[in-house]
């Protein structure tokens, strides 16, 4: 039998508690939770309904790719930039390898960088795709998300005529394209970027003035535009919350200038605004593929740079000197000048850029991968903390994260 | 008449009229924006660009090593100004044994998450920093993998027939 007096005194300690509404509890959210898009783990402090702290927990992912960069050749890093925001590989190459053409000092010619500029703006596209399709689901719209995969479906299927893969695909190069651009390329990205405005119209139609997805997301995840800046945060979320500033625009690279495009800004800074904008970054670079496409200059598609860029196939069987180049590229790479670079370009996620560091060698001293998702996601606990749990999954989405390029 | 020589960035010669004594090398002109400074005049320094030369934000922080080389680490800051559009990369030489540098956290929330990341892979400790502990890597991780003597495959496998 119990002690009378014990069990009297803990059922009075039990009334003299807070009630529990008030009580702080603990929750893991993740790793494995399905709109964590990957695997992030945030441990929320919560009181009640409403999250009090939020800690992302990051690292799951790591590959150590930044020292796996050491160990390659300059052209073989290439390869792993596909990999670690891999919904924007050709754009990860690009910003990998504009730094390194600065330090080489070679130039590239008009159509290798109007080719650049079109596959990265597909690929923005294709990021954008993706984005839209599990937000949504995420709030739970479920159709969205089909019509979205298959626009994605099509720009894989670009991709993979291009290169001959879908999503690692590695085309852009140090000193140009890796393969000669495909017979018949523009009619297949002509036939998707025309049908592409009608689409962002369809998905419009289901969610732009839904009164349910309106609800989940105006006003929800607002955080001051200073704030934003001091944490880091770059790309579609900063002009969302009303700064004029795209990477594209204020530095130009790979020939960005002469291309026609607007920036879209709005003011609110929540989930609603995040939206808007991207959706019509999505508008914006289906007119610069349209532009691409219309005034894709001829001439060569890598550059004259018999060092560093393999020689044709032809002049390799005919001419010694191509004989040698191929062999000395192929066995021990190229010897990059010492000296360091670093190139801003703009992801679909905001600003990426490679530090790169060369001490004279063939292989790379150090590749520093300034990542948007990185720095973006230090901005969760802003988002999260003071609002509703059922909203965390809506500020989550509207931040657009990739693990891989977090924790690279 | 001699060829006039190139004359300083204004950015530099505010720095330089601002507190010579913080930097390591005098500032001077080159390709690039760089400023090599004092490790201990880090966040005085990064507070004045902040406040006084619209440098809104800290793109990135890394580390460079230079080993076998001494001072064998260089921290590098890459700051940027959205409203004046220019890029500044600040330099700050650190020795081999125990690098240590003060948080710049307090001038920049974004710089928490950078300053781990280099103390979980370049093991440079920030003082001041709030929460200073292993990012990437789990907590009970042996070394600092991005040191250039740290092997590429680890200290686990050996690969001797590689």
């Amino acid at each position: 039998m119990s002690d009378p007096e014990i069990s009297t005194a803990a059922v009075q300690a039990e009334h003299e508690a807070p009630p529990p509404a008030t009580r702080r509890m603990v929750l893991n959210m993740g790793p494995q939770h399905p709109s964590t898009h990957g695997v992030l783990r945030i441990i929320l402090e919560l009181d009640g309904e409403i999250v009090r702290q939020a800690e992302p927990e990051i690292g799951f992912l790591h590959t150590g790719i930044e020292k796996q960069a050491e160990a390659l050749t300059w052209q073989q890093v290439v390869t792993i930039t596909d990999r670690i925001d891999y919904l924007s590989n050709l754009g990860n190459n690009l910003a990998y390898v504009l730094p390194v053409e600065q330090l080489l000092q070679i130039e590239i010619p008009p159509q290798a960088q109007w080719m650049r500029v079109l596959l990265t703006e597909l690929s923005r596209i294709n990021s954008h795709v993706v984005w839209l399709g599990t937000h949504a689901l995420d709030l739970g719209a479920m159709t969205v998300y089909f019509y979205c995969f298959r626009e994605r479906e099509d720009i894989l299927r670009i991709f993979e005529l291009f290169s001959g893969q879908r999503m690692m695909t590695s085309y852009i190069r140090i000193g140009g394209l890796a393969l000669e651009p495909p017979r018949g390329w523009q009619q297949a990205v002509r036939k998707f970027n025309d049908a592409l405005p009608s689409k962002i119209d369809e998905y419009e139609d289901l969610l732009t003035a839904n009164p349910i997805f309106m609800r989940r997301v105006q006003g929800v995840g607002h955080v001051p535009l200073d704030r934003l800046l001091a944490l880091g945060v770059t790309g579609p979320m900063i002009r969302a919350a009303g700064l004029k500033w795209d990477i594209r625009k204020a530095e130009p690279y790979s020939g960005y200038e002469k291309f026609d495009f607007d920036v879209p800004v709005y003011q609110e800074s929540d989930v609603w605004t995040r939206y808007r904008v991207r959706l019509e970054e999505m508008r914006q670079s289906q007119r610069i593929v349209r532009q691409a496409l219309e005034g894709m200059p001829g001439g060569p598609w890598k550059a004259d740079a018999p060092h560093v860029v393999l020689p044709d196939r032809e002049k390799m069987k005919t001419q010694m000197e191509a004989l040698i180049y191929h062999f000395k590229i192929v066995t021990e790479g190229f010897r990059v000048p010492a000296g360091e670079a670093y190139v801003p370009t703009e992801s679909p996620r905001g600003e990426i850029g490679f530090f790169v560091v060369s001490d004279g060698t063939a292989k790379p001293l150090r590749v520093f991968m300034r990542t948007p998702s990185f720095g973006n996601l230090q901005a969760l606990p802003a988002l999260f903390e003071g609002h509703l749990v059922a909203d965390s999954v809506a500020a989550l989405g509207s931040m657009d994260f990739v693990l891989g390029d977090v924790d690279r | 008449m001699p060829p006039d020589a190139p004359s300083p960035h204004p950015l530099l010669a505010a720095l330089e009229a601002w507190d010579l004594h913080a930097f390591s090398r005098p500032p001077e002109a080159a390709d690039e924006l760089l400023v090599w400074v004092v490790p201990a005049r880090i966040a005085d320094v990064c507070r004045y660009l902040r406040d006084e030369q619209g440098f809104e934000r800290l793109s990135g922080l890394t580390s460079i090593d230079r080993y076998p080389l001494e001072p064998r680490f260089e921290a590098v800051y890459l700051l940027h100004s959205i409203s004046r559009n220019i890029r500044l990369k600040l330099k700050v030489a650190l020795p081999g044994a125990d690098p240590a540098l003060p948080s710049v956290t307090s001038v920049w929330e974004g710089a928490n998450w950078y300053e781990r990341e280099a103390f979980d892979l370049f093991g440079i400790r920030f003082g001041g920093h709030p929460n200073l502990k292993r990012i990437l890597l789990p907590e009970e991780w042996q070394g600092h993998p991005l040191r250039r003597d740290f092997p590429v495959h680890g200290h686990k496998y050996t690969y001797q027939n590689d």
